[in-house]
């Protein structure tokens, strides 16, 4: 949890977004404050119309005038309270839209890694919740602050015209108050992060109860889901209610106060009564408008509580925004004359974020030529699909450089790189939309060729016998489709981008040994002319590749082509061969487990 | 009531015919009403405090009035007893009130706390009880919106709703009855007042709900949306989809800001129409109290004293627009709750539960038929016998349909026609822990779930010790890795498993399965990302799990592609077109020259 700021600081920030509404939002705050006015009148001005002008045997004239007035100011008070309606709700929910695509614009722009480390739900409900509450915050509960404030202030100086005495007893309760108020800040605003965070988590396990649906019901564990989730969500009702139990003390306090005050004054103002240092009419008038501000004071302890809040789902909201973006295109971008795919490894060390001082790839040196077919080989876990993750810059290196074409990738303009080098990812996904534009997603033309093209290298035809052909929906909104069928509209859609550089992790794992065949026979052509940097676990897929580079311990050990490394590095023979029998220099405990497995075997 | 609005059916439509907007309101309220139920001690208890802090509230002002009325006159002549009483009162007013107040404050949120909770874990249970089917075409987007967004709705009514509609309509009762004792003819005036207010609620109910139904259904979408992004953030970056999908989300918001403007606008004629026919009924009761004074037939004071309660009487029509808005908003959404909760799931729970504690696992497909939902049949006509500690190898094309084969066995999908028993019991008959102590599978995608290593191994055994959840990542060849990971089997793995790599995930999800130790193993292309060495790793500690105990071999059904694992199978199945097209031991099919015989060649060929 970060560090608490002062409410003015967090809420300032706010400013730039409602700058243009501020006009606006005076008017609104002005029809507030005339709309309480006339409501605050309209007593008065019966009182004055009954005790004058309706007496027996008066003229009828005076009854319509005085009817008509009443109406009057009756229609005043309700087009008002129309108005500050009117004046605020368009603009307050023009900035809730303008944060909340800024938000969402900043989190796509966000590294990779800034996404490894957050849960959806917690993005999610800074979002839609923090953001619809700062809304109705600032469309109600600013405004209400403010006109509940100076009705306040207002009633205190009346209060002081008509007895200073009683007015400086009244004003006596405002000094605990505003002590009690300081302590409710920091507690409430505390408990108030606490909720929305834990919110935010909970929407988290909501997401991954969802998506990991298959796993729950394939151990049947649906009931141990549950129970996390309750625990999750108890503590959430715990937190609630632990604010509400602050608030209820703050709104005791506001309340008791003032009425103690308030009782003070009564027999105080009874014994200067009688000892004649006031008028009855003072103290009836002093005990009116005490009436008329006990409310907006109890009030206050609701507003407080609601700024508070709208203050941490500001400070949520920055916390987000304020994140720097590390993946930036430079101020002058460059380019390469010409655009042949060279793709250059240069000393390129990589560490993730939460393992600084553990580099996954260390020293990487590695030089793929223009329309080379580079395969990366290495046991599970070495870093290959680091390593391959690095040539789009979804992370980016953390010494040394990577360059295409002899520029290094971090002077191009990410978009820009980006067009240049398109991924197959191991876990494919799809989004919501028909097949073709899932494929086209990347094409720089989207023309049917190279839909069909793209299919077909990939083997994908299966797509025109889906139910509506290549505009079938599928992803998450629309049909399902196999392991391999999802594997291969994904290879397509790298194909279909038509890059210079082309980086597949493992995109042959689902397939079957025929497809596979297919697959390579097709994807042969199209490599000939793109550089290719390709993930193999399988000779098969290897067998599509030029030369091999073999990944150990984070380093490229050996670069070759596949017989040649056969011939020479024990190592690839290990990770690669599954004909040769097990290599014996293997961990003395791994061959020991693996004599045991066999003797339980036999 | 109409099969059309049915569940999550039509979800999206915001403008339902008039019976069709009925079931889905009554529907609504039902769900409202079954949370109340459990906690309708509370509820009232609430209004009690309620109820009880407005009487202490009044107490107030009456004894201003006491001390200037009595204790003056009194003290003036010496006596302060009535003054010591009145202020002695009032500060046992003053604590009454606050105390009340505070009381019902903490009331309130631990009704709409308890309301919540209850909701939250019913959805929750549901969602996961719902069969995959559903899964499939309902998103977890929308899932999370009705967890999220629609209880938020259902918040903000229980927060603010059941105090202001009680203390609103007590004062309301209260006023009312103190004007009908003044003069009753200015209490049927003030009672009139009540009939265009009728129609202005109800001109407003009706608008409001489809504005309200419409914004459910667009901050669903805009959920739906956000939800797909974040999760496919690798590939949006990769693929440049960001303008895209900027727009669409632009696009999206500004629609969730249009409904917004048009239920609060609405709100915004509603209010000031109920503020306005008050203070028209003020104008009204003066108009008519007046005459009657110039006639003689009404005192001042009392046309006075009427028309200042007539004006008190409406003063908390105000909060009384504010419950009702929000009543309408927690309604549309709590509609969209309660179609989830009422939808059934496809695959159920069974009424008289056979159990089977001990299964040898013999599986039996006989005349099975399936297809997803209504599409075409994916499995024609299958008639197969698995005896129990069979290890079946299932090969075939992609998109053959192994893996709904697989999907059948663990009962994620009920046969369209025919039986598929375990041991002689139909799937649907066993009881569902039974089921899934029974049979386990790993399925196609390895998903780990956010937490550390050991308590996604622990899954497969949720009891299970450390350190037989350290043997299962041993026996699979996974405790090296783990044992290197910054805090080893408690590192936190990050959401999806990301932090460690996809062959990584795929041993911690074998891991699960080893831990289960089921009868009946389904494996589906659980070793496709991993490399040779570990495959084999993996293998070895497969062989000692299916040779489990001297009595009775497991029964397992293997999904994969790289032959190396078919090899060793005691019989393969060749599946095409979701029809079973060879069947034999490895040796007879090689020596056949049929599909796999030329799938092991192509596989042979590939390996050098
Ligand atoms: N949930 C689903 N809803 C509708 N159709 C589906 C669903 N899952 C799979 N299919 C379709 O059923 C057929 C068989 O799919 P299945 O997943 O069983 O194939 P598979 O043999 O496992 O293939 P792979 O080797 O690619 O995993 C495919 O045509 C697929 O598109
Ligand atoms: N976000 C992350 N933070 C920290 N470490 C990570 C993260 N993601 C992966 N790792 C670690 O980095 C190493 C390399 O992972 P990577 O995914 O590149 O392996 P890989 O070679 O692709 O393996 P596989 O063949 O299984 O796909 C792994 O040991 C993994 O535990
Ligand atoms: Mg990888
Ligand atoms: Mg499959």
């Amino acid at each position: 949890m970060s560090k608490q700021t002062s409410f003015f600081r967090s809420i300032s920030r706010l400013y730039p977004h409602v700058r243009p509404i501020i006009p606006r939002l005076l008017l609104g705050l002005l029809s507030a404050l005339l709309a309480s006015v006339v409501a605050l009148t309209i007593p008065q001005v019966l009182r004055v119309l009954v005790n004058t002008a309706l007496q027996p045997g008066g003229a009828p004239e005076a009854v319509w005038t005085s009817a008509g007035a009443i109406l009057l100011l009756g229609a005043a008070e309700a087009v008002l309270v129309a108005l500050r309606r009117q004046f605020v709700i368009n603009p307050a929910t023009t900035v809730e839209t303008r944060m909340r695509v800024s938000l969402y614009d900043h989190l796509q722009e966000l590294t990779v890694s800034f996404h490894d480390r957050w849960g959806s739900g917690q993005l999610l409900s800074r979002a839609m919740t923090d953001l619809n509450f700062l809304r109705r915050w600032m469309a109600f509960g600013a405004i209400m602050l403010v006109v509940t404030t100076l009705t306040v202030v207002i009633g205190i100086v009346a209060m002081f015209t008509m007895s200073w005495q009683l007015a400086l007893i009244f004003l006596a309760a405002a000094v605990p108050i505003t002590i009690n108020s300081f302590r409710f800040r920091t507690r409430f605003s505390k408990v108030a992060r606490r909720s929305q965070d834990q919110a935010g988590d909970l929407a988290t396990t909501v997401e991954e109860s969802v998506h990991g649906i298959r796993v729950l019901k394939a151990f049947g564990r649906s009931r141990e889901a549950l129970e996390t989730f309750n625990e999750q969500a108890e503590e959430l009702r715990q937190t609630e209610i632990a604010k509400a139990r602050h608030q209820a003390t703050f709104t005791m306090v506001v309340t008791l106060l003032p009425e103690l005050a308030l009782g003070a004054g009564l027999v105080v103002g009874i014994m200067l009564c009688a000892s004649g240092q006031l008028s009855i009419g003072a103290l009836v008038a002093f005990f009116a408008t005490a009436a008329v501000i006990a409310s907006p004071v109890e009030f206050s302890g609701m507003l407080l509580a609601m700024a508070l809040t709208a203050k941490t789902a500001v400070d949520r909201h920055y916390e987000v925004m304020d994140t720097q973006n590390t993946i930036t295109s430079p101020a002058e971008p460059r380019h390469p004359g010409e655009l042949a795919g060279a793709l250059h490894f240069n000393n390129a060390t990589f560490a993730f974020e939460d393992a600084p001082d553990k580099p996954i790839l260390r020293d990487i040196t590695l030089d793929i030529r223009p329309g080379e077919t580079m395969a990366l080989v290495g046991i599970t876990g070495s870093g290959k699909s680091a390593l391959i993750q690095l040539v789009p810059r979804l992370y980016d290196v953390t010494s040394g450089a990577i360059t295409i074409d002899g520029v290094d990738i971090r002077d191009f303009e990410v978009e820009e790189l980006r067009r240049i080098v398109a991924v197959a990812f191991e876990d494919t996904t799809l989004f919501s939309n028909s097949v073709r534009d899932n494929v086209l997603l990347g094409a720089p033309v989207r023309t049917e060729e190279v839909l069909e093209e793209a299919l077909d290298v990939a083997q994908a035809h299966f797509s025109y016998s889906l139910p509506q052909g290549v505009d079938t929906l599928i992803g998450e909104e629309g049909l399902s489709l196999s392991g391999g069928q999802r594997q291969r509209i994904a290879l397509a859609r790298a194909i279909a981008a038509r890059p210079r550089v082309l980086v597949l992790d493992d995109p042959l794992s689902a397939l079957d040994v025929h497809t596979e065949e297919l697959v390579e026979a097709r994807l042969r052509e199209v490599l000939k002319y793109t550089t290719t940097l390709i993930v193999a676990h399988r000779p098969s897929t290897v067998a599509l590749a030029d030369r091999v580079a073999l990944l150990e311990d984070g380093r490229i050990t050996a670069v070759g082509t596949h017989t040649e490394l056969l011939a020479s590095n024990q190592h690839y023979r290990y990770v690669i061969a599954s004909l040769d029998s097990e290599p014996r220099d293997l961990d003395s405990e791994l061959s020991a487990l693996e004599d045991q497995a066999e003797e339980v075997t036999r | 009531m109409s099969t059309a609005t049915f569940g999550t059916a039509n979800e999206d439509n915001a403008h339902l015919s008039k019976s069709d907007s009925r079931a889905v309101r009554r529907r609504s309220l039902a769900l409202l009403g079954s949370l109340i139920r459990p906690v309708r001690v509370r509820f009232w208890l609430t209004i009690a405090m309620v109820v009880l802090s407005q009487a202490a509230r009044v107490a107030g002002p009456a004894l201003i009035a006491f001390g200037i009325d009595h204790a003056l006159p009194a003290l003036r002549t010496g006596d302060n007893v009535p003054l010591v009483f009145t202020g002695v009162a009032y500060l046992l007013a003053a604590i009454a009130t606050a105390g009340l107040t505070a009381l019902y404050v903490i009331s309130t949120a631990r009704l709409s706390q308890a309301m919540l909770l209850d909701l939250r874990v019913r959805v929750f249970r549901h969602t996961q009880r719902l069969s995959l089917e559903f899964h499939e075409k309902y998103t977890s987007g929308r899932i999370i919106a009705r967890q999220t967004s629609d209880l938020e709705a259902l918040r903000e009514l229980l927060d603010s709703g059941v105090s202001s509609l009680a203390s609103g309509m007590l004062f309301m009762a209260f006023t009312a009855a103190t004007i009908f004792a003044l003069d009753w003819r200015s209490g049927l005036l003030v009672l009139a007042a009540g009939v265009p207010m009728f129609f202005l609620s109800r001109w407003y109910q009706k608008h409001s709900q489809i504005a309200f139904r419409e914004s459910r259904v667009v901050s669903a979408r805009l959920i739906v949306h956000f939800v797909e992004t974040m999760t496919g953030i690798r590939a949006v970056k990769a693929f440049r989809k960001e303008k895209e999908n900027s727009e669409t989300y632009g696009k999206l918001a500004e629609d969730y800001r249009l409904v917004t403007v048009r239920s609060i606008n609405l709100n915004g004629i509603f209010q000031p129409g109920l503020v306005l026919i008050g203070n028209v009924c003020v104008a009204v009761v003066l108009l008519v109290g007046g005459f009657r004074v110039l006639g003689g037939g009404l005192a001042v004071g009392v046309l006075l004293a009427l028309i200042l309660s007539t004006k008190r009487f409406f003063q908390p029509v105000d909060q009384m627009a504010m419950f009702y808005n929000s009543f309408q908003s927690a309604q549309a959404a709590l509609e969209k709750v309660s179609g989830l909760l009422e939808e059934v799931p496809t695959v159920l729970p069974p009424k008289n539960p056979v159990s089977l504690p001990a299964a040898k696992g013999s599986v039996d497909f006989n005349d099975v038929e399936f297809r997803y939902g209504d599409g075409p049949l994916v499995v024609p006509r299958l008639d197969l016998h698995i005896p129990a500690g069979q290890t079946v190898a299932l090969v075939g094309q992609t998109g053959a349909g192994k893996s709904t084969l697989a999907k059948l066995i663990a009962r994620f999908y009920d046969v369209t026609s025919g039986t598929l028993t375990l041991d002689g019991v139909d799937l649907r008959e066993l009881a569902t822990a039974d089921l899934r102590r029974n049979i386990v599978m790993v399925t196609q995608e390895a998903f780990l779930f956010s937490g550390s290593v050991a308590d996604n191994i622990a899954l497969g055994r949720p009891e299970a010790s450390r350190d037989e959840i350290e043997e299962a990542a041993k026996a699979v060849g996974a405790h090296d890795f783990i044992l290197e990971l910054p805090e080893g089997y408690d590192t936190d793995v990050n959401k999806r498993g990301g932090r460690v790599s996809s062959g990584q995930r795929q041993l911690i999800s074998f891991a699960r399965a080893f831990l289960a130790r089921p009868a009946v193993l389904i494996l589906d292309e659980a070793t496709s990302s991993l490399d040779i060495p570990s495959e084999r790793l993996v293998q070895a500690g497969l062989a000692r799990l299916l040779a489990g105990t001297e009595s009775a071999r497991r029964t397992a059904l293997i999904i994969a592609h790289r032959l190396s694992t078919v090899e060793t199978a005691d019989r393969v199945l060749v599946v095409h077109d979701g029809r079973i097209v060879e069947d034999g031991t490895p040796e007879e099919l090689i020596g056949g020259g049929g599909r796999f015989a030329d799938l092991h060649g192509a596989w042979k060929d590939s390996l050098v």
